[in-house]
């Protein structure tokens, strides 16, 4: 099945997904040095975000969150692609520094952990593979 | 977003690689808020300045821009501490070694290193009507509000890629009609000192929504240190970027929501907020400078501390832009400050220094911005007064 979304940050990326049912602050709520989820409050808390494609509602907090973006991409721990609900310019920036594609405002938002998905960022396009 | 050709052969990366990511996140913004297309801007104004803020992963970040210049004039955020004084303010080395990289960093790419939260008071000035990409929310607001240039309240990342490729996208308050007051206030109360203008701008911003853009009336003031206070606070607690005012030429808005701003909402507001009684046994720093002292705020405090000695157990610092302080040396200010035991430091932000590694916990202030931050940011019990007691708290 392909779904249709708002192209933010282009690239192509696949992967198993990893969704959070709740917003991401990436500084204070990711791990830099680990790409593990240390947000208290996220039930996916524990779970690494590293070479998955991360589902997520949206960015919350810090704009210090791109650079950590930033960071996890340069130590090789940053998901492989990101699809949000609605994203906000701390993830978008974060995405661009990062050098990862971003996707949001998906037609349909029926993903689940676990999902192999293809990410094609310029088109616009998410493709649930499995 | 539509992009000319220039624009698109620089998100290509023909014009290396620093003009690239910048024009990147430029891109992904206008998407983001359904711009148009860019416009020109006059001036920037980059946050993401302080270690602490940035951290190691913003320093890399910099440093990979290299091959990057600025278009416009562009300043910079206060530091976490004063580039020549940071010793004397206790700065670790350690810190202090990579916040001068920092700094390095932003001067290879062409950005002045005039670290400040006015730069309005510091060779940045924008006249009326043009189009600016500033980050630092207390500077948004006066930008917006009293010196009607247009910019939204910008990240680090966006400000820094707007001076990059000189242009940012057209969306918020760069469109007049997202410029108009939909709620006014009345001011039904003589305001007198500064302190009591943060706590307007508090209230203000604890009040409303926000997407809501206020019209005040009935302010009896022209005084820049004023607004400076109104937006610093109002900014601090929400994300509300723009004034209007009937002393600042704005029209009144015909149909709106009315509030009305009197002595008892004032006191209502100040008795809400935790910690403004002051045990003056415990207070170990009294800050003032936020945002940074003008000239005349400088001066005011130097007449405020005639006849008086800065006690040995409270340290009283007071932060200015470099660009002031020159002035207020040469106006002997800085020394009569500093002959009865006060320090006037440049470049910095008191609630983006490693105040609590270096040992302090209880700080005074006059602004409810540095109550806010030092809370929040730099762990430290803060108190809230005003400037006189302050003054009265830090000397005898």
């Amino acid at each position: 099945m392909r779904i249709k979304c708002r192209r933010l940050v282009g690239g192509y990326a696949e992967g198993y997904s990893l969704v959070s049912p709740e917003p991401i602050s990436f500084f204070g709520g990711v791990d830099p040095s680990t790409g593990l989820v240390i947000d208290r409050l996220n039930p996916i808390r524990g779970e690494s975000i590293s070479g998955r494609i991360l589902v997520f509602p949206g960015g919350k907090g810090s704009t210090v969150g791109s650079y950590i973006l930033y960071r996890l991409a340069k130590h090789g721990l940053a998901p492989k692609a990101m699809i949000c609900l609605e994203a906000d310019p701390v993830v978008a920036v974060g995405a661009v520094l990062a050098g990862i594609p971003l996707l949001d405002k998906p037609e349909y938002y029926i993903f689940k952990t676990g999902m192999y998905l293809r990410v094609y960022g310029d088109e616009g396009l998410v493709e649930i593979v499995s | 977003m539509y992009l000319s050709s220039y624009e698109e052969r620089i998100l290509k990366g023909e014009y290396g690689y620093a003009k690239q990511k910048a024009m990147e996140i430029l891109v992904a913004l206008g998407d983001l808020y359904g711009a148009e297309k860019l416009i020109p801007i006059s001036s920037a104004q980059i946050a993401g300045v302080s270690y602490t803020s940035i951290g190691d992963e913003g320093l890399e970040w910099l440093e990979s821009l290299m091959d990057g210049q600025v278009e416009v004039l562009s300043t910079l955020n206060p530091a976490g501490m004063d580039l020549d004084r940071w010793r004397d303010m206790g700065i670790p080395i350690d810190y202090a070694s990579k916040q001068i990289r920092i700094i390095e960093a932003y001067s290879r790419l062409g950005a002045l290193p005039v670290c400040t939260c006015t730069p309005y008071l510091s060779g940045n000035l924008p006249t009326y009507g043009c189009h600016i990409a500033w980050a630092e929310s207390s500077a948004v607001v006066f930008a917006n509000s009293v010196l009607k240039a247009k910019t939204n309240r910008e990240g680090g990342p966006s400000a820094l890629a707007a001076a990059i490729v000189g242009r940012t996208p057209l969306y918020g308050l760069h469109l007049d009609e997202n410029r108009i007051s939909n709620v006014s206030i009345r001011i039904e109360i003589d305001l007198t000192d500064t302190w009591e203008y943060s706590v307007l701008g508090f209230w203000i911003g604890r009040t409303l929504k926000m997407d809501d853009v206020p019209f005040i009336e009935g302010l009896k003031t022209y005084d820049t240190d004023r607004f400076k206070a109104i937006g610093a606070s109002m900014a601090s607690i929400s994300s509300m970027s723009i004034f209007n005012a009937d002393v600042l030429g704005d029209s009144r808005p015909e149909s709106c929501e009315k509030l009305s701003f009197d002595r008892s909402i004032l006191m209502d507001t100040i008795e809400t907020l935790p910690d403004t009684s002051m045990d003056k046994g415990c207070v170990d720093i009294v800050c003032l400078g936020c945002p940074h002292l003008s000239l005349w705020e400088l001066k005011v405090i130097a007449n405020l501390l005639r006849g008086r000695r800065v006690r040995k157990d409270v340290n009283l610092w007071l932060f200015t832009s470099r660009a002031v302080y020159s002035v207020a040396e040469k106006c002997g200010i800085v020394s009569e400050i500093e002959s009865v035991g006060g320090k006037v430091y440049r470049d910095a932000c008191p609630a983006l220094a490693p105040l609590s590694s270096i040992g302090y916990k209880v700080m005074v202030t006059d602004s409810l911005k540095m109550w806010f931050y030092g809370r929040h940011l730099a762990g430290l019990e803060t108190i809230f007064s005003p400037t006189i007691d302050c003054i009265y708290v830090a000397s005898r």
